[in-house]
């Protein structure tokens, strides 16, 4: 439950932000994060906004869940 | 990335070699519960290194008295349960938010945002938020909380089941199992407290606390950082998520805790009553408080079913242990909230194989 997930800030107003992880956008608050800027790759936990990230670490994370993703459509495939 | 894992191998099998005897580490997570065994990291070790999946997942800590009460909540007509996904299926002494979702008004929500939004949707009915969740949630209930004393939202109130990791960690230690050699802390929940929040695990009980990440050489190299110390006789702390957690943690997230709430003794499953290990509204912001808004009295309630998850939490027992595991608590039907949560030991456990594992 603790998990955050890396997204990037596309659009920023007050604490008010939407962010994209691999292609989805989702709204967040950087309440949390009151220096955060438009374009900063942040961990989002639960709708927050709790650290920025270089991106090259985001990248790790977007992949591990791409493996994942497809891994399970390939266990679902075998199953189903 | 070879000779890294060539690197830590050899950390692992020296510290096995110098000690002589069962190594137990402890992760105290679980979301690294879940990718110590989806990456098979646990089948990699050395036979001696035993892996312990401990009091991580906020669903499986949170004891049947606070279920319990969430439930007679979701039976009154003037509430709506506004709850994160994880905590529907987990069963109360009778039923869970899953089942009683028929009678009543229970929202799964995304974030503490939408559960505000819905009191300010729904002006007729209170909307009750199931808090629970570790140093790393609990800032967006506090967010929550001064923005409903802001604009004065009176049908918005919090059942707070917030806990604290190092008081729990304190607590398996001095009273529950002393066995634990050595700490695996939570990456999440250090991005917020920082993790010179686990110094005093290692000044008091000379425990190795190492801080990683969620990526498998994040894992592997936290595990191969404790051999180390322990082979050396050392007790040190570490952060190796040097990407996302620092020494002080995320200082405003800390300061919003701080103003919305204090620490209270409060129950968990598995270790009983441990003090100043909960989050409870201050004063000025009780009016959000569900016991009080409601007039309820936390009561204990007895886990009469024979499950055995706060053995499992304590690191006391694996899974397999339990009578009841994969016969009459299995995900579909879990018995136990180690079996519901997808980061619960016991999910964990079933889903990637009961005999390859250790």
């Amino acid at each position: 439950m603790c998990l955050a997930i890396p997204a990037r800030i596309v659009e920023l107003e007050g604490d008010r932000a939407v962010v994209d992880t691999m292609g989805n956008q989702f709204k967040a608050k950087t309440t949390l994060l009151p220096h955060t800027k438009l374009g900063d790759i942040v961990l989002v936990h639960a709708g927050f906004a709790i650290q920025v990230i270089e991106e090259e670490e985001a990248k790790k994370t977007w992949q591990l869940i791409a493996e994942i993703d497809e891994f399970s459509d390939t266990q679902n495939r075998v199953s189903g | 990335m070879l000779e890294r894992i060539y690197k830590a191998q050899q950390l692992m099998d020296a510290a096995c070699k110098t000690l002589g005897r069962q190594i137990n580490i402890m992760e105290v997570c679980g979301t690294h519960t879940v990718a110590i065994f989806r990456n098979g990291i646990r089948t990699t070790l050395p036979k001696a290194i035993k892996l312990l999946s401990g009091p991580g997942c906020p669903v499986c800590v949170t004891d049947q008295g606070y279920i319990d009460i969430v439930l007679d909540l979701a039976q009154r007509d003037d509430c709506i349960i506004a709850t994160y996904g994880d905590m529907i299926r987990v069963p109360g002494s009778n039923g869970s938010l899953e089942t009683k979702r028929s009678a009543a008004d229970v929202r799964v929500m995304l974030s503490s945002t939408d559960a505000l939004q819905l009191a300010k949707d729904n002006p007729d009915k209170t909307v009750v938020f199931v808090a629970v969740g570790f140093e790393t949630t609990a800032p967006a209930t506090a967010v929550v909380i001064k923005e409903a004393a802001e604009e004065k939202r009176e049908n918005f109130c919090i059942l707070s089941g917030h806990k604290l990791v190092v008081p729990a960690m304190r607590a398996l230690l001095a009273e529950k199992n002393d066995k634990i050699d050595a700490f695996l802390c939570p990456g999440h929940v250090s991005v917020i407290i920082g993790y010179g929040a686990f110094n005093e695990i290692v000044n008091d009980f000379s425990r190795p606390c190492v801080v990683a990440g969620f990526e498998p050489m994040q894992i592997i190299e936290g595990l191969a950082e404790i051999c180390r110390q322990l082979s050396q006789g050392k007790a040190e702390l570490k952060s190796i998520y040097t990407a996302a957690v620092t020494e002080e943690g995320n200082t405003t997230a800390q300061q919003l805790i701080a103003e919305c709430f204090e620490p209270a003794d409060g129950c968990w499953r598995g270790l009983g009553r441990i003090k100043k290990s909960t989050l409870k509204l201050k004063d000025k912001f009780s009016r959000f408080d569900a016991l009080k808004r409601f007039n309820i009295t936390e009561t204990p309630v007895e886990d009469t079913t024979g499950c055995r998850c706060g053995e499992v939490l304590c690191g006391l027992i694996d899974p397999p242990q339990c009578a009841l595991f994969g016969s009459a608590c299995v995900p579909e039907t879990p018995v136990g909230p180690c079996m519901v949560s997808s980061e619960g030991a016991c999910a964990a456990w079933f889903k990637y194989g009961r005999k390859k594992q250790r």
